[in-house]
This record gives structure tokens, C-alpha cells and sequence, in this order.
């Protein structure tokens, strides 16, 4: 017991060092440079700011184009959100029904769901098909196109880990007099917990930082994304690197927070996997 | 949040509506064509670019007009510069969802945009009559005449720190054996001779776009015959430039950070002296109007030297603002009040305090400011000296999109010029078969 | 285009059920749950993408076609940095998916083992994933510049060669797979860890009980029961690898030259050159290419799973 608890801190505190170097330095750097004076900032040294100005920058890049970055990140948040809800529910149903029965959809399903994987999205005929639908250029369009991009991932995902789920609950549960949709509801999805908050959080870090969908598909300045804003800013920025670096900071911030809120979740759901196994 | 989903489906209805309504009163439409609309307009803009020049200038212009016309307001878009920005462009237009105005490129970027079928004929305006014929040429077809200048025209050739020049005694090269010669110098001194910045890639063309008007001078009908598939850049007289490029690496005679070097940080190097020569268009004298405005006059402009000594200046011609056929009724009326306003002389002084004046401007009614940066005089002395040829994009369809991957190899000495001219030839036979030109 | 059978039949493989059921077997699992996902991808997906499968077959500038036939297929295989692009293709992909799997497995074993700091080791890895692309060849392109970036002042404060890392030719494809794969071991390392923690823990408490070492245990409990993650990170990251463009075009656009060039990302030049046919029909390609290795690889991969 003793030489295992060494070895749980000697492991861990290898692998603190490590991740330190390899993710927070790099994390740091961008604190840094969005600290400092545009000259500082614009040579790249991995050095404490000389004076540091980070509120000043925060401010003035909050305010920049009459503050698109709020907008964009409360446009991204509004997308993020309906899209993976969408997602979940369809790919959940979706993975859950393949991976349990053999169907005649089931194998135009799995094309869709490969083919999804590999072919990019053909974007003229695209906004032909939205422009029919009369969504092109409104964020529910660009929900739908999200959502649709998004199920490929989720269900492969979702089919690979339904088969933890012991096919004794289903029967036990039909007996019990549950019909498909409450079998589904209450029974299989929430032990499918830790995929659905894995499919969560990949899911929302894919559209949150998604750049050519909505560049396409969701044009004007007044529905403008986060990525989008960080992209037309990168443009406009060149000479002000602080900035620049201060405006990644603040639209990777909602991820952050999102995931550090949701980390526990991963975590009690993985391991509420565990005990359910 | 739902709420503000909610709320588009709704004004999305009212849209629908409305455009119903439109298509009732088409005469209406054409009526306030005349120009007699009291309603209030909102029309929107796309600038060209998103890089801070491009956004200051048509933020300006927004505001200046709405100022004249208060019934009118004017929604400023950006779009991603370079070849994303063509891309966008074309996407926007062929899905009809274009802005009501849009800046755009002129010459065979606009030429691919389909004019023709997408944009609005401006032949008809009262200032049509007033561009210069370079101009005209830039922005028609066949039918019809399709864009405003929006700019200037501008220069290729090599911006110089004239102080530098000055300090070492050196004059202005005809041939590019001085060239050569000068830059040893100036290197000799401690000083960057050559700035070379593949940090944007697109900054590698310049020794062969900007060599142009040197190849048409020896041969007139070059592009001509390399639109036919006749005239090559392996073979000389085009292939100076490529040759060039290849000089400029071989005898180590620019920077040493060439690979990551981005042109607003060059021009900063130009504009302090710590660089000598730049070969650049000087379109982009605005970067330093914006960075360092005391330094804007310590530069110079001099057209590309030539082996031959008689160097010509190769002249882009001014880009142009244009109406897509999307923009009807009320709007359309709108962008063409815009669009006249933008050359009329409160809008030809925008364009000199917030765009750029890089050289003589393309319509009689703006004039180029008493003000404007130091190489703009250089440029006009090459004008009236007769010693200028059009850029390429002018007067041939064909450009090979790999053209600045296949300069930063030969000028980084990954390939050899002859090597990279031929894979360019290759390259613009691509183009060539992709366009459906006739003997490709 | 014909995964679907053979994928089909490997779905029969894992037996629905041995005894017959009554007809209440078709309402437990019913297949309109399948709708929502059919209706979404045939109307933003299939139309799309069939009709563009057309447009492959002519000369398309956006405005208007003409029906050439094969000739955008004979011109995208005559394009002269196909082969180069081929290889780095292939190259880039093997790498990337490699690491990912051997890493993110690796870390996920580490993260579920008893150690000190999991929590916030769980929350840093995931790090790089959260950023976006264009931040992140924002702020490689900092890091790793050659002159200024902190990684080269290190190297060369202890006397290492300082290399220039999306500049030299020889390095740049590699210097991107390492960026690639330091955004994306975070995602491999959540499945990885969904997967082991999804092992029943009466199997380990067996093993321990008649005397298994750790070492046996991961070899016969943990690598093959979290075999379902494997094949889903494997899958994901090599198709992921060959259509990779992303991180590519965000640092060196294919370059210096085309020295970091993949298939992918010679395609999007051509979409970008406003050859909407060729780079239509390059997708094509570059959509069977991908089939022919996934198709065989993931039927191999799937026959095997362990049914837990």
C-alpha cells in the first residue's frame, strides 16, 4: 500500500511537471502577450510585460468594432447550444437503434455516417437547398447544418458504447411494461451518460470554434461568430499583437468555463459508468 | 436566447412579406430610380478586406454619405482578404446574397465574376463618362460597363528609403546590374538591402508582376499571345523575373528572417531605414501612412530595373466599387446614390484622407492631394514621361493560383528559376483549361 | 461507395438476439428513430453532396457549367505535386493517428490510475482542444518562431540547433503533425478514458485476486476490453489525419512552396482558385482514396471487438 502511494505521487508529480511545459506554458504565453504594450507584444519573447496592461487591453479590445466579440460570443453560445442538443437527441436515438438491431435503414444509416465522416460539405449546393428552405443566412439554417455535420462523430460514438449497456436492462425494462420511447429515455440514456457528455463537450468545442460553416452559411456582420470576429480581428490587428492574442483569450474563456464546470460532470458520469459496469 | 431565435423567424416572415409586397410594385421600384425616395433605406457594404485600411476607409465613406444623405443608411461587412475574399465573393453573388455595394478587385479578378449576368450595367451614370479608358477597360465586357473606381491606380515596382540612398551616395538603378550593385552596398553598409516577407506569401510576386510592363515593352503583344498559349515564362523576356527572384537568394541580399517576415513589419523596416529596396506595390504606402506617418516621405518609388536600362513602370489599375443585380427597388437606388458619391469631391476627399492614394486616380473628378506620400510624384514622372504598361491581370485572363508558392520556392532556393518558371507554365495551363480557353 | 453493405453485415455479426422474441421485437428498437437522422442528412447532406458530384464532371465557375466529362479527373491526376502530396498525405496521417492513439491511451490510463492532481491533469489535457484553430496557428506560429519563439531561445540557450520549424522544408510537415497532435491527444483521451472506466471493476478485482501483476492486467483486461475506444479514436483520427487541413492552412498554408502539402489542402487551393469542378472532382478522389482505406480497415477492426 505504502509503495503505491508513492508511486500515485511520484507519477502524478512527473506527469504535473510535464503537463505544465506542454499546456500551461503555452497558455501562459497568450496571458502574457495579452499584457502587454503592442511593441512588446509584437516580438514574440516569453517574457513578463514590462508594464502590465491587461484591464486597458481588455477594455479596448472589448469595445473594438462596437464590441463585436460580446456579440459574436453570445451569437456562438446561442449556435453552440441548440446544435448539440439537436445532436445528441438524434445521434443518441440514432447510435442506439444501430448498434441494438439489425435494420433495412440501418445500412443507409452507416453510409450516411462514414460518408458524413469523409466528404466535405459542398457549400454552393448547400445554400442552394437553404435558400429553397428559405433558412439560408438565419441562425436556425445554420443550427440545422451544425447539427447535420455534427451527427457523423456523435453516432459513431454513441454505437461504439451502447453495447456497454447490458441488453438484460432493455429486456428487464420491456417486461416491466416500458414501450420503445421510455425504454430509450429512462433506461439506456442515462447509463449512456459518459458518451453523452463526451459527445457534449467534443460537440461544443467542434461548432464553438467552427470557422468555414459559418463563413458560408451565416453571412452579416450582425450574426458574426466568435471565430469569425477572431479571424476579421486578426486581419485588422497585425500591428497589435496584444490585442490579437487578448481576443483569443477572451473568446477560449466560455470553453473554459464550460469545461471546467462540465469536467466534473465527465468525471462523476465516467465513473458513474464504472459502477453501474 | 431562445427568444433572440425566435425573433429572426418572425422578422424573417416580415422579410418574406415584404420582399411579396416588392414584387407588387416592381413600378414603384423603378420609379425611385429616379432618385426621389424620402423613405428611409438601408443598404449594406461589403469593404474590401478586413485588414484596418480597408475597414477605416469604408467605415468612412459609410458615414460621410449617410451624413449627405440622412434617409440613408449604410451597413458597413468585411470580408477575409486575398484569394478566401475572391472565393467569398464569388459564393456571395452566385447564391444571389450579395451587400448592395460591394469594393472589389478590377481587371480578370472581375472579369471571373461572371459580370455580365451578375452585376449592374453603370455605363448609363452621369460619371461614367468621366473615367479614364485604362479604367473602363478594367471594369467592362462586351455589354456593358460594371464598376466605379474605388482607389487609385497604383504602382509595381521597388519602394527605396530614400535617406538610405542619400547617406550612401547612391543613385536610383535603370539596370538591374546596379541593382545588384547598389544592394551590395547597401548590405556592405549593415543595412537589409532587400526586404523579402514570405510571411505573406503573396508578397513574392512582385519581382515578376511588377517586371511586366518591362516583358510588353520588348514584346507588345505578349499577352496576347500567352493568353493563346504561345508566349511562355520559361523563355525570355518573361523570365527575368523569376530570375530575379532567384538573384536576390543566391547572393544573399535580403533579410535573414525573409521565411517569416510579414509586410507590415517590412514596411516598418523600410520606413526606419533598417531596409533599403522593397519590391512592392505601392498600394499598401497606407500601412505606413497608419504606422509610422513621420517616415511616409522618406520613401521612394522606382519602376523594376531592366537588363536593358530602359525600365518601365507596370500600373495596376484603381480597384472598383460595384452593384450586384440583387440590389433592387429602393436599395438599388440607394447603392447607385453611393456609388456616385464616392467619386464626387466629398467623396474623392474621403478616398484621399481614409483610402489610399498610391498614384493618379482614374476619373477627372478627384485629383490627387497636394499632400500625398512622396512616391506618389515618383510614380507621375514615369506617367508623363510615357514610360508605363498595365499589370497583366489587365490585359490577359490567365494568373496561376500557385504563382506566390511556386516564387517563395525559387526565392527561398528550394527550386531554381527555370524550374519554377516551368512549373508555373504548368500551373497557368490549368487555369487556362479551367477558363475554357480556346488552344489550351 | 459501397460501405454499406459490408458494414451491414458486420452489424449482423453482433447478434441481436439468439432466441426467437414475439412481435414486440420491432417496437423495443423502432427504426423511426432513424428519421430525424435520414431527413437531416439527405436534405444538407446527400443533395448537396450528390449534386456536386455532378458539378465534378464539368467546368464550374459558380455561374454557370459546361459538361467536359473526365476532364477535371485527367487534370487533378496530372497535377504535378499530387505525388508529393500523396505521400505527405499519408505520411501526415500516419503520424498524427498513430500518436494519438498511443498517447491518448497512454494519458487515459495515467488519468484513471490512482494518482495525485487527476483532476486538474483531466481538465490541462483537455486544453488544447478548446482552443481554435486559428488561435492555435496563431500562437504556434509565436511559439515556434525561428527567431523571436521561445522554443528556439531555449534550444539555443542550451547550445541545440535552432531550427526553423514551419520555415525549413524538411521539418515543416512534421513540425505541424506535432501541433495537430497536441491540439487533438485531449479527444483521444476522453474516449480512451470513457472507455476504460466503462470496464467492469469485478474483472480487475478477479485478477487481482489470483495474483495478476499491473502489467497482465492492462494486457489482458484493459487493452483488450477498451478495444471499442481504440477502434473508434483509430477511426476517427486517421480519417481525421487524411482530410487534415485545418492546422496545415493555419501555419504554413501548404508551404514554404508545397513542401507541407496534403491532398487536402492542394483541393482547397483549387476551390480557392475558383476551380469549382476540379477541386469538386479532387474531393471525389480524395473521398474514395479515404474509403478504400477505412472501408476494409474499420470491417477488420470491428469483426473483432470484444462483445463486453
Amino acid at each position: 500500500m505504502k509503495a503505491e502511494r508513492r508511486r500515485a505521487w511520484v507519477v502524478g508529480v512527473i506527469a504535473i511537471l510535464v503537463s505544465v511545459a506542454v499546456f500551461l506554458v503555452p497558455f501562459l504565453f497568450v496571458v502574457l502577450q495579452a499584457a502587454k504594450s503592442p511593441a512588446e507584444a509584437s516580438d514574440f519573447s516569453f517574457s513578463w510585460p514590462a508594464k502590465w496592461q491587461f484591464a486597458q487591453n481588455l477594455s479596448t479590445t472589448l469595445a473594438a468594432s462596437d464590441g463585436v466579440l460580446v456579440r459574436a460570443l453570445v451569437n456562438s453560445v446561442v449556435l453552440t447550444v441548440c446544435s448539440v442538443t439537436a445532436m445528441v437527441l438524434i445521434s443518441a436515438m440514432a447510435g442506439y437503434v444501430l448498434a441494438r438491431k439489425q435494420s433495412r435503414w440501418a445500412p443507409l444509416v452507416n453510409f450516411f455516417v462514414l460518408a458524413g465522416l469523409i466528404v466535405p460539405p459542398a457549400v454552393v449546393p448547400t445554400i442552394w437547398v437553404l435558400q429553397k428552405l428559405q433558412l439560408f443566412g438565419t441562425m436556425p439554417g445554420m443550427i440545422l447544418i451544425e447539427t447535420t455535420f455534427g451527427l457523423s462523430f456523435s453516432i459513431l460514438l454513441f454505437r461504439a458504447f451502447v453495447n456497454s449497456v447490458p441488453r438484460e436492462l432493455d429486456e428487464a425494462a420491456v417486461l416491466d411494461g416500458a414501450g420503445p420511447i421510455r425504454l430509450f429515455a429512462q433506461v439506456v440514456l442515462p447509463l449512456l451518460r459518459p458518451v453523452v457528455v463526451t459527445v457534449i463537450v467534443v460537440q461544443s468545442v467542434f461548432v464553438f470554434n467552427d470557422f468555414a460553416l459559418p463563413l458560408y452559411f451565416l453571412p452579416g456582420s450582425d450574426q458574426v461568430t466568435a471565430q469569425l470576429a477572431l479571424y476579421t480581428f486578426y486581419g485588422q490587428s497585425l500591428s497589435f499583437y496584444n490585442l490579437l492574442f487578448m481576443a483569443i483569450l477572451i473568446i477560449t474563456i466560455p470553453p473554459l468555463i464550460a469545461y471546467i464546470f462540465f469536467n466534473r460532470q465527465i468525471i462523476s458520469g465516467i465513473t458513474s459508468g464504472a459502477v453501474k459496469g | 436566447m431562445f427568444r433572440s431565435v425566435a425573433s429572426r423567424r418572425v422578422s424573417f416572415a416580415i422579410r418574406g412579406i415584404a420582399l411579396m409586397s416588392l414584387a407588387l410594385t416592381v413600378n414603384g421600384g423603378a420609379r425611385s430610380l429616379a432618385g426621389v425616395t424620402a423613405n428611409p433605406v438601408t443598404i449594406s457594404l461589403l469593404a474590401g478586406g478586413n485588414d484596418p485600411a480597408a475597414l477605416k476607409f469604408a467605415t468612412d465613406l459609410a458615414a460621410a454619405f449617410t451624413k449627405a444623405n440622412p434617409e440613408i443608411t449604410v451597413k458597413v461587412n468585411t470580408r477575409p482578404g486575398g484569394t478566401d475574399g475572391d472565393n467569398l465573393v464569388k459564393t456571395r453573388l452566385a447564391t444571389r446574397t450579395m451587400d448592395d455595394v460591394f469594393f472589389y478587385n478590377s481587371g480578370s479578378l472581375m472579369q471571373a465574376l461572371n459580370p455580365d449576368s451578375q452585376l449592374v450595367d453603370l455605363s448609363g451614370q452621369p460619371w461614367a463618362k468621366l473615367l479614364t479608358r485604362d479604367f473602363k477597360q478594367a471594369v467592362s465586357t462586351s455589354k456593358g460597363m460594371y464598376g466605379a473606381p474605388s482607389s487609385s491606380t497604383f504602382n509595381g515596382g521597388i519602394m527605396y528609403n530614400k535617406k538610405v540612398y542619400a547617406k550612401l551616395g547612391l543613385q536610383v538603378p535603370t539596370t538591374w546590374v546596379q541593382f545588384i550593385s547598389n544592394s551590395q552596398k547597401i548590405k556592405a553598409a549593415g543595412i537589409i538591402p532587400v526586404l523579402v516577407s514570405y510571411g505573406d506569401t503573396w508578397t513574392s510576386q512582385l519581382f515578376v508582376l511588377a517586371d511586366f510592363a518591362n516583358v510588353s515593352r520588348q514584346v507588345p503583344n505578349w499577352s496576347t499571345m500567352y493568353t493563346s498559349n504561345k508566349a511562355k515564362y520559361s523563355n525570355a523576356p518573361a523570365l527575368a523575373g523569376f530570375t530575379h527572384t532567384a538573384e536576390v537568394f543566391n547572393k544573399q541580399l535580403m533579410n535573414k528572417d525573409y521565411a517569416t517576415l510579414t509586410f507590415v513589419n517590412a514596411l516598418k523596416l523600410l520606413a526606419t531605414g533598417q531596409a533599403a529596396q522593397y519590391p512592392m506595390i505601392t498600394a499598401i504606402i497606407s500601412n505606413v501612412v497608419q504606422a509610422n506617418p513621420a517616415q511616409v516621405n522618406d520613401i521612394g518609388y522606382f519602376a523594376m530595373p531592366t537588363d536593358s536600362g530602359t525600365p518601365r513602370a507596370t500600373v495596376w489599375a484603381a480597384n472598383g466599387a460595384y452593384i450586384p443585380k440583387s440590389s433592387t427597388g429602393d436599395k438599388l437606388a440607394a447603392a447607385l446614390k453611393f456609388v456616385a458619391f464616392l467619386n464626387s469631391p466629398a467623396g474623392c476627399g474621403i478616398q484621399a484622407t481614409s483610402g489610399t492614394v498610391a498614384g493618379p486616380f482614374a476619373i477627372s473628378t478627384c485629383k490627387v492631394p497636394a499632400d500625398a506620400p512622396a512616391l506618389v510624384a515618383d510614380e507621375l514622372k514615369y506617367q508623363a514621361a510615357g514610360q508605363t504598361g498595365l499589370a497583366l491581370e489587365f490585359v490577359s485572363p490567365i494568373k496561376g493560383p500557385n504563382l506566390e508558392k511556386i516564387l517563395v520556392q525559387v526565392g527561398s532556393g528550394i527550386s531554381t528559376a527555370q524550374a519554377g518558371a516551368a512549373l508555373y507554365d504548368q500551373d497557368v495551363t490549368q487555369q487556362a483549361q479551367q477558363l475554357g480557353l480556346p488552344g489550351w | 461507395m459501397s460501405p454499406a453493405p459490408e458494414l451491414a453485415a458486420h452489424e449482423a455479426v453482433t447478434p441481436v438476439t439468439h432466441r426467437p422474441r414475439k412481435t414486440r421485437t420491432w417496437s423495443t428498437y423502432p427504426t423511426w428513430f432513424f428519421v430525424p437522422t435520414i431527413m437531416l442528412y439527405v436534405v444538407f447532406f446527400a443533395l448537396p453532396t450528390f449534386s456536386s458530384f455532378y458539378f465534378s464532371l464539368t467546368r464550374w465557375s459558380l455561374f454557370s457549367s459546361t459538361f467536359i466529362g473526365f476532364g477535371n479527373y485527367a487534370q487533378f491526376f496530372h497535377n504535378p505535386q499530387l505525388y508529393t502530396a500523396f505521400t505527405h498525405t499519408l505520411i501526415y496521417a500516419v503520424i498524427t493517428s498513430g500518436a494519438k492513439v498511443v498517447l491518448g491511451f497512454l494519458i487515459a490510463l495515467l488519468l484513471t490510475s490512482p494518482i495525485i492532481g487527476r483532476g486538474y491533469l483531466r481538465a490541462v489535457v483537455f486544453f488544447p482542444v478548446l482552443l481554435s484553430t486559428i488561435g492555435v496557428g496563431i500562437l504556434f506560429k509565436s511559439l515556434l518562431d525561428p527567431f523571436h519563439g521561445i522554443v528556439n531561445f531555449l534550444l539555443g540557450s542550451v547550445g541545440l540547433p535552432q531550427p526553423g520549424w514551419f520555415t525549413d522544408p524538411n521539418l515543416a510537415l512534421y513540425s505541424i503533425a506535432g501541433v495537430d497532435i497536441w491540439k487533438g491527444v485531449g479527444i483521444a483521451t476522453l474516449i480512451f478514458m470513457a472507455g476504460i472506466v466503462a470496464i467492469p471493476g469485478e474483472y480487475f478485482e478477479a485478477a487481482r485476486i489470483d495474483g495478476a501483476t499491473s502489467r497482465q492486467m492492462l494486457r489482458h483486461i484493459t487493452v483488450p476490453l477498451a478495444r471499442g475506444a481504440t477502434v473508434t479514436v483509430i477511426i476517427l483520427s486517421l480519417i481525421g489525419g487524411l482530410r487534415s487541413f485545418d492546422i496545415i492552412w493555419a501555419t504554413t498554408g501548404g508551404g514554404p512552396g508545397f513542401t507541407s502539402d496534403v491532398l487536402a489542402s492542394v483541393i482547397y487551393k483549387q476551390y480557392q482558385a475558383g476551380f469549382y469542378g476540379l477541386s469538386t472532382a479532387g474531393n471525389v478522389v480524395l473521398f474514395l482514396l479515404v474509403t478504400a482505406i477505412m472501408v476494409p480497415l474499420s470491417y477488420v477492426l470491428n469483426r473483432n471487438q470484444v462483445d463486453l
